[in-house]
């Protein structure tokens, strides 16, 4: 896994981040951070709580505007300057989809429903900004005949075939997770990231997520930019992680390199102990023993 | 059901119970005592010129002993013992009923019935009927849940709800055969199809508000100032220009388009209490322009003698100026003052279906799906490529722009417009029936503007009371019916399709069964 990594850093990226800062007033919550997302493999970004994961993420999909930086996305139908783009052209143009942290469904809506409205501006251009499809004029049935099976197609990937009709704000937790996923993967994107896919996961649950995250990058050969702190999940399935604390990226390379960092370990674990302990301290923990 | 649960761990005594209970309801009669007191109690007379007053006492102490044995019924009826109420509420509505219904006046019979006026006395009936009904309920959905049946009221939601599209077509039928139906004199009929006419106004702008507030989710109160923006477009297109009806409809359903765009386009950054607040400026600047700006509104004043809608050409009148040939010559029929009201009666049926259609089309559209997406999450649709500015723009223009047809069917029905007639309280009745009706459904809106519209209208003999009903029924429609009277949203796109919903449904519940068995 590692080889291929270092092969695709070696090519263009899909996604290229360079100096990414991003200041809210006096708070600085990314402070300079470079990253290259390869295509076709999975990129985590992990770190302790607040270390600025998903403000990443916010400015790559234009929910904020970067302080400085570039974020280029390398993508086969363009290279897009993601921090000059509006908020809803990134989906619309760029075609980088996301998934939220907590779960953002349609709730009202039906699962079925989700998926259609995901395929929005495909099905817009097919109806002819709603004025063929209101006379029932154009390829409007046809493309949404279409639609439905693409949203099929993902139901079936993500077992929620059953469920197509239900409302999307009623379904299992796990099941909401998934149609998230389902949803940003009906958008057709060349870039998919992720906030926390196995959050409130179960083991089975979040061992079925990764089989479904593996399909995805290799039947589709996109990108994915993995926002996670479930160990087994990051360490199982990410081809290059990322590690951020306080803001600052403190190490990127392949599982293997990130595991036996000196650099994480203290971020995760504290401090290695230096100085010896006061001798009452130390004559009571041996006194325990 | 859960009065049951309720009941069993009860370590109260049922004295303390009781004496909690009389201690709530005869605080319940206080408050009522002092409400009343002053406001029902003390009537002021003018007596040969002077200002005097007469009391009522025998009203106030009905009503705080209504109040106190009413609170004492319901809050047994809350743990869970409905027939007190069953029997206190029947035998209320009964006597009560009887002695309205006999129309006896000796004086021991009136001392029982609250009121003078008998139509207050019908509308005070509805509080222990209400009770009664309400106690069946429970009863009855405590009787199914012990044979483990479904509770009645699911029932007749289930089926409510399947019934919708009948309702629709038996409503349809009925609205097109209304003025051939014998209503009565040509008065009477005159007076009802005027008052349906309103109803199908409200309908209509019920339904064009619907889209701003039912689908797209944004609050919009300044709704009315679409409709006088319509009104006044064919008013003054008419009257300044000589503009025909059928030419200026059109026209004022673009111009108030205009408006809405306008408006949405600073404000749609707002969110929530806060698109509502400026939405609520909004109405009201365009109300005061229209008094303000005399030279080309007419002023408070308005405009006159706008007018009236022509049946394709053909005016409807008893005389017609030379050359002109009018709707009863060219049909060689009889002048009936009724055609005309027939005639805007079906003017407003056929623009009102119109809008339905179009309404109902755009909701299977992904411009109508992507109204409800941003309902319920628009950073979600920012994420999905969704311009949010634009789909809240096409929802603003479009409910606008109904608002607008609307008006110009006021004003060419009323041949009188001011701005009184667009004041805050206009949106707010709109708003009233879009959120009685159940966000989001259209035949809910039907019901509700015929109940709020309608039945005001025909109980003119309420007067000052009517009012009061109408806010009563509010309250209990809000209680009984929080989401609306039509609260259930249908999917626009099935997988499974109608009928295999639940065996889908089932199948999945005995997977997930199955897997937490393992």
């Amino acid at each position: 896994m590692s080889a291929v990594a270092q092969q695709g850093n070696g090519n263009s990226p899909l996604l290229r981040v360079e100096h990414l800062t991003m200041r809210f007033g006096g708070l600085v919550a990314i402070d300079d951070v470079s990253f290259a997302a390869p295509p076709a493999q999975i990129t985590a970004i992990i770190g302790p709580n607040g270390a600025g994961k998903t403000t990443v993420f916010n400015c790559l999909t234009g929910f904020y505007k970067p302080s400085v930086g570039r974020l280029t996305l390398n993508a086969p139908h363009g290279t897009f300057l993601l921090e000059q783009l509006d908020g809803f052209r990134i989906g619309q143009k760029a075609r980088v989809a996301r998934t939220f942290q907590n779960i953002r469904l349609f709730a009202g809506m039906s699962t079925l429903e989700n998926l259609i409205v995901a395929q929005h501006n495909k099905l817009m251009r097919a109806s002819g900004y709603s004025v063929g499809g209101l006379f029932g004029i154009g390829g409007y049935r046809h493309a949404e005949r279409d639609a439905i099976e693409i949203a099929r197609h993902w139901l079936e990937r993500t077992g929620l075939t059953a469920k197509a009709d239900w409302t999307a704000g009623s379904l299992p937790y796990g099941d909401q997770r998934r149609l998230e996923i389902a949803r940003a993967m009906c958008t057709e994107p060349v870039l998919l990231c992720l906030d926390e896919p196995a959050a409130g996961l179960n083991a089975r649950e979040s061992a079925e997520l990764n089989e479904l995250l593996l399909a995805i990058r290799s039947e589709k050969q996109i990108g994915i930019l993995l926002i996670e702190h479930d160990m087994s999940v990051v360490m199982g399935i990410s081809d290059h992680i990322v590690v951020l604390d306080y803001g600052r990226k403190i190490a990127d390379g392949t599982p293997q390199q990130i595991r036996s960092d000196t650099n994480v370990i203290r971020a995760y674990l504290g401090e290695a102990e230096d100085e010896p302990l006061p001798p009452v301290v130390a004559a009571d923990l041996s006194h325990n023993a | 059901m859960t009065v049951a649960v309720r009941e069993m761990p009860a370590p109260v005594s049922i004295a303390t119970v009781n004496a909690e209970r009389l201690k709530q309801a005869l605080a319940a009669a206080v408050i009522t005592f002092l409400l009343t007191s002053l406001i029902v109690g003390i009537q002021t007379v003018s007596s040969t010129g002077q200002l005097d007053f007469t009391t009522r006492y025998k009203e106030v102490f009905i009503a705080s002993g209504a109040v106190f044995f009413g609170s004492i019924l319901v809050s047994l009826m809350r743990e869970g013992r409905p027939m007190p109420a069953l029997i206190g509420g029947g035998a209320v509505t009964l006597i009560v009923g009887a002695i309205l219904l006999l129309q006896d006046s000796s004086d021991a019979v009136r001392a029982l019935v609250p009121f003078q006026a008998p139509i207050v006395n019908w509308g005070a009936l509805i509080i222990p009927a209400a009770l009664f009904v309400r106690a069946a309920q429970l009863i009855l959905e405590a009787r199914a849940k012990a044979h483990g049946r479904q509770a009645a009221s699911v029932r007749v939601g289930a089926t409510t709800q399947k019934a919708v599209p009948w309702i629709g077509i038996v409503l349809i039928v009925i609205a097109v055969l209304l003025p051939w139906l014998p209503l009565g004199e040509r008065t009477e009929q005159k007076k009802i199809i005027d008052i349906v006419t309103l109803v199908l106004t409200y309908i209509m702008l019920g339904w064009g508000l619907n889209i701003v507030v039912g689908l797209a989710g944004l609050l919009d109160l300044g709704y009315v100032a679409f409709y006088a923006v319509g009104a006044y477009c064919y008013g003054m297109l008419s009257t300044y220009y000589g503009w025909s009806f059928w030419v200026c409809l059109p026209l004022a359903g673009a111009a108030a388009a205009t408006f809405g765009v306008l408006l949405g386009f600073p404000v749609l950054r707002l969110r929530g209490d806060y698109l509502a607040i400026v939405t609520l400026g909004f109405g009201e600047m365009i109300r005061i322009i229209l008094i303000n700006w005399k030279v080309v509104t007419g002023g408070p004043g308005g405009i006159n003698q706008i007018p009236r809608a022509s049946f394709f050409g053909l005016p409807i009148e008893r005389t017609v100026p030379e050359g002109t040939v009018s709707f009863h010559q060219f049909f060689g029929l009889e002048y009936n003052p009724n055609h005309r009201v027939i005639f805007l009666y079906y003017l407003i049926f056929i623009c009102a279906l119109a809008v339905n259609f179009v309404t109902m089309r755009i909701r299977r559209l992904p411009l109508g799906r992507a109204w409800e997406a941003l309902r319920e999450d628009e950073t979600a649709c920012r994420a999905l490529g969704i311009n949010p500015t634009n789909t809240k723009l096409t929802a603003f223009a479009m409910g606008a722009m109904f608002a607008g047809f609307a008006g110009s069917f006021f004003a060419a029905r009323n041949q009188f417009i001011s701005p009184e007639s667009f004041v805050f309280l206009e949106s707010a009745v709109i708003l009233a029936i879009v959120v009685l009706g159940g966000l989001g459904s259209q035949i809910g809106i039907v019901l509700s503007a015929t109940v709020l519209i309608g039945m005001p209208e025909l109980f003119r003999e309420l007067k000052d009371y009517r009012m009061l009903a109408f806010g009563i029924g509010m309250v209990l429609i809000m209680i009984w019916r929080p989401g609306g009277l039509m609260a259930h949203r249908e999917p626009t796109i099935r997988l499974h399709g109608k009928g295999k919903q639940p065996a889908a449904a089932k199948s999945a519940v005995t997977a997930k069964e199955a897997v937490a068995a393992k």
